[in-house]
């Protein structure tokens, strides 16, 4: 008794993991030096609270996860006053009252008192049956919901508001318990703070696979409630979703409360330094409730760190030698059995930053390592992460990494040693019996067969031992065969689509189409997309692409238009806009006209041209102006002109048989209905049609994409004409005997065009490269083949001839006309 | 005292992959940015090349490509990137709680003098 009696006071408050941790530290450096007391709010020993998942899971029961039993507290002399927190610091006389009136007195005070779940203060926030998730009474809550079953013996249902680590846990908890899972996230990808776009894409296409909805870019607007519970959550826009149970794990605040109102210094956090001393030398604080050079962690891995240069202060153990706590960097693990989620550090690139990325998407794989001069500063790994150790050792360390940069993507097996720096290594140790393409059973064997036998390329072994010829996921270990067998005289195959990918045009059409792929991010991770999401060439192609394969099902990503398609005018070199309303064949009337007039003076515009393709081009609109312009012009009968889009333009006609003494058809007549049958279809590039009534040609049909020239027997049809840079006049495609058969074989002719150039190319380019032989073949060797193309066009423009300036004169996409606001900074000056 | 940052409101009025525009009283408009990622960024909407209005280009990633000639330009440094030179001048911000927060000073240094 005696010896307790001059041994030091410490006084914990906070029965955690950071205040047992640093006790135990305390004790491994000088078991008798203090005589401690611990207070906990939570009537129980210290347990492991991140293993609260597993519990939540079934995968583990509270006896597994507590760290100190109750033998410990006595072994060590530790007083545990639990279920009794302090409610006050007293710095002056050096003592802490308890809520039960308890008062302690301590020479060091350590402040662990950890974090509180952040509660979003929304109405309902606190009817029963909303509960947040951080100690084991929250477990308890859920699980009893869990039990209780929903109405009327339903499955019971959950909200989880938060997708992010804590809430994708909980979310898996509760399913794995019965529970019927919604996610509902702020932001627009899973674990923002954790993943990329490209990894939080997998990560939620892989939890709706296994029945959970997630709903993302979803705000809380209130929790409802019926019968005094939780019911349901609703969302700001007005949806409803049906809830028995509502977690919230929006995340988590530094529980500062005490430090604060006993005035200690806090910022988000105790502010404490590098040996975790807060403003009060007698008072040391540690864990989620510190703010040390500026950051809070939320993480358990800096509170061991921090622990050791709190002990080491304690028991001035080594202080001359030690620095103290630096700060850490963190690595983040999702524990959500059968999903592997590693990341760390520093991904969100930018400038002086160089990404790797591979994609493996037979086995849904994505890896993606950040390095800034020559260092490894970030990674995120989904679906193998078994090398996240090793990279966050790279990245802790901060070595330099270039001498294993090739290989470093492939991990520690292939990275380590520099014999091995090479990825090629890897393919040439497998045996020639190792399966390369798993789609078509192609060993290494027969690929080195097929190159030794004279395919010099990609393309060439792919079409003779059809290896990465489906859905080319081992496109990268052909090439690393192809390389191994010829060194340098690989021939490179055709373009590829742009620098985020190694395949063609074709090879995305063919798998979009093949592999039924249904949305951009979709492609980019079967494709093994060099980029998490794309660039300014790619993303607008493959938009394209989706739209052409999927008529009426993919819905079209305007972030992936060009401005001026998502925008519905061209943009003019000052930012305005120029407006094109439709005037079929090039006829007009006195009201469009005064239409067009009136819009011109009522919106100021600066000018009014008359284009080549027979419109009226007003200049000068200011992007908010545009749903106003379209709205007056709608209501003259008018719609968009698509003179901004890669779709149809114009088609321009000569009058024709109904005025012209030389006339032989109704030139004027046809061109209105190919307008009417054509408008609003996109395409790969601008696609202009004219229609001319005789030979002489008045329309400048031979230069347009399709062009039909009337003669006293007929129509000719030509096709692949432009007259811009390089000018280049039509091939004749056929001859027609009706109008009938000219709609037809333009639609057909469309199509063929719509479904096999590449994106941004016209048709006059296409036809140099495909040649007219194949458009001829593709459409007149079988008898059926222009019926069944112009078909696929019909059904395609059931659903693109819809005006898109009419939905947003309705006031679709307010947001892309309007500002955001308006700064004026006199008035801001003076109020 | 006027206030250090700029409340603009909150994020979630730009949609993820692009931007809105906020003009200042006779001064330069500037472009919010929000990336596919939720990062958000604010510059002078004004290309370094031919001030092309950046706030109506394709966002991908961490950069945006200006709508008028391609120009590809960093949105967190504003430099244009790959082998374009300029630099558009960058707005310093802060998003709490979800709102977006402009640095006061800066806004309104873009003041025409």
């Amino acid at each position: 008794m005696h010896a307790s009696a001059i041994r030091e006071r410490l006084v914990v408050i906070g029965n955690g993991m950071a205040g047992c941790r640093a006790i135990e530290e305390v004790l491994a450096r000088d078991p008798a030096r203090y005589a401690i007391t611990i207070f906990g709010a939570e009537p129980r020993v210290n347990y492991n609270r991140i293993m609260l998942s597993p519990v939540l899971a079934g995968e583990k029961c509270f006896d597994d996860i507590v760290i100190n039993s109750a033998e410990w507290y006595a072994a060590n002399g530790i007083e545990l006053v639990a279920g009794d927190p302090v409610i006050r610091i007293d710095r002056e006389h050096r003592r802490v009252v308890s809520r039960s009136g308890r008062v302690e007195a301590y020479d060091r005070l350590l402040i662990a008192t950890g974090s509180d779940p952040v509660v979003i203060p929304v109405p309902g926030k606190d009817l029963p049956g909303v509960v947040t998730f951080r100690d084991l009474d929250d477990v308890d809550r859920m699980l009893a919901a869990a039990e209780r079953g929903g109405p009327n013996n339903e499955r019971p249902r959950a909200v989880v508001i938060g997708g992010g680590l804590l809430g994708l846990e909980a979310a898996h908890g509760l399913s794995l318990r019965g529970m019927q899972v919604s996610v509902i996230h702020l932001m627009p990808t899973l674990m923002d703070r954790q993943l990329d776009e490209a990894a939080g894409w997998l990560l939620k296409t892989e939890l709706e696979r296994r029945g959970q909805a997630i709903l993302t870019e979803a705000d809380t607007e209130a929790i409802v409630e019926k019968d005094g519970h939780v019911a349901g959550v609703r969302l700001k826009g007005g949806r409803e979703i049906l809830a028995d149970l509502v977690v919230m794990a929006v995340g988590i605040r530094p529980n500062t409360a005490l430090a604060k109102a006993a005035g200690l210094e806090c910022e988000r956090g105790v502010m404490v330094d590098d040996h975790m001393v807060t403003s009060d030398p007698a008072v040391v604080a540690v864990g989620e409730c510190v703010q040390h050079r500026g950051q809070c962690y939320g993480l358990v891995a800096p509170l061991w760190e921090m622990c050791r240069a709190l002990a080491d202060r304690l028991t001035e153990h080594a202080l001359e030698g030690s620095g103290g706590y630096q700060g850490s960097v963190t690595s983040t693990k999702l524990k959500v059995s059968g999903i592997e989620v590693f990341s760390a550090g520093d991904f969100s690139g930018g400038d002086g930053t160089e990404d790797i990325v591979m994609r493996d998407a037979a086995r849904g794989v994505y890896k993606r390592v950040v390095l800034r001069n020559d260092r490894l500063v970030g990674a995120v790994l989904y679906g193998d992460t078994a090398d996240g150790s090793w990279y966050f050792d790279l990245l802790k360390k901060g070595e330099d990494v270039s001498d294993i940069r090739d290989a470093l993507i492939f991990g520690q097996a292939y990275a380590s040693g520099g014999a091995l720096a090479d990825p090629n290594w890897a393919v040439a140790a497998l045996s020639d019996e190792a399966e390369i393409c798993g789609c078509n059973g192609v060993s290494k064997g027969k690929v080195v067969a097929t190159i030794r036998g004279g395919a010099d390329s990609l393309a060439a072994v792919r079409s003779q031992c059809k290896a990465s010829a489906s859905c080319g996921s081992c496109t990268g270990l052909v090439e690393s065969l192809l390389t191994l067998t010829l060194g340098d005289e690989v021939q490179q195959g055709a373009r590829t689509l742009c620098g985020c990918t190694s395949y063609t045009h074709e090879d995305v059409r063919r798998v979009i189409v093949e592999n039924r792929l249904k949305a951009i991010p979709e492609v980019m991770q079967q494709l093994h997309w060099a980029t998490p999401d794309g660039c300014a060439a790619c993303r607008p192609a493959l938009n394209y692409y989706l739209l052409c394969a999927w008529p009426g099902e993919y819905l079209d990503d305007q972030k992936s238009r060009f401005v001026n398609e998502r925008m519905h005018a061209n943009i003019q070199k000052d930012g305005t806009y120029s407006v094109v309303p439709r005037m079929w064949g090039g006829l007009t009337n006195p009201r469009e006209l005064r239409a067009i007039a009136d819009v011109v003076e009522k919106y100021d515009a600066p000018m009014v041209k008359v284009t080549g393709g027979q419109r009226l081009d007003i200049f000068g609109i200011k992007k908010e102006d545009l749903p106003a312009v379209w709205a007056d012009l709608n209501a003259a009968g008018m719609v968009s002109g698509h003179a901004y889009g890669k779709s149809l333009r114009t088609v321009k006609t000569c009058v024709g048989s109904e005025w012209c003494r030389f006339g032989t058809q109704d030139s004027t007549s046809l061109g209105v209905k190919i307008e009417r049958m054509t408008w609003g279809s996109w395409m790969p590039h601008k696609f202009k049609i004219a229609v001319s009534g005789c030979p002489r040609n008045c329309a400048e049909a031979t230069i347009k994409d399709f062009g039909v020239v009337c003669v006293d027997s007929g129509y000719e049809l030509h096709v692949g004409g432009n007259g811009g840079m390089k000018v280049r006049v039509t091939d004749l495609l056929c001859k027609v005997a009706t109008e009938e058969e000219a709609l037809e074989h333009c639609a057909a002719f469309i199509q063929l065009y719509r479904e096999q150039a590449h994106y941004l190319e016209r048709t006059a380019p296409w036809i140099e490269r495909v040649g007219l032989e194949h458009v001829k073949a593709q459409l007149f060797d079988d008898p059926d083949a222009v019926h069944r193309l112009a078909a696929r066009f019909r059904i395609s423009q059931q659903f693109m001839q819809d005006d898109p300036w009419a939905r947003r004169a309705a006031g679709e996409r307010r947001d892309l006309h309007s500002h955001l606001g308006e700064v004026r900074p006199l008035s801001l000056e003076t109020t | 005292m006027s206030p250090l940052w700029l409340d603009i409101g909150p994020a979630s009025q730009i949609e993820p992959g692009s931007a809105r525009t906020l003009p200042v009283l006779g001064g330069e408009e500037i472009a919010v940015f929000r990336t596919a990622r939720g990062e958000v960024y604010a510059l002078v909407n004004k290309c370094p090349h031919k001030q092309g209005p950046l706030s109506q280009g394709i966002v991908h990633g961490d950069s945006v490509t200006c709508p008028l000639h391609n120009f590809r330009i960093s949105l967190r440094s504003g430099e244009a990137l790959g082998d374009d030179e300029g630099c558009t001048p960058t707005i310093p911000l802060k998003l709490e709680a979800g709102r977006i927060f402009l640095l006061r000073e800066a806004v309104l240094g873009k003041q025409a003098a």
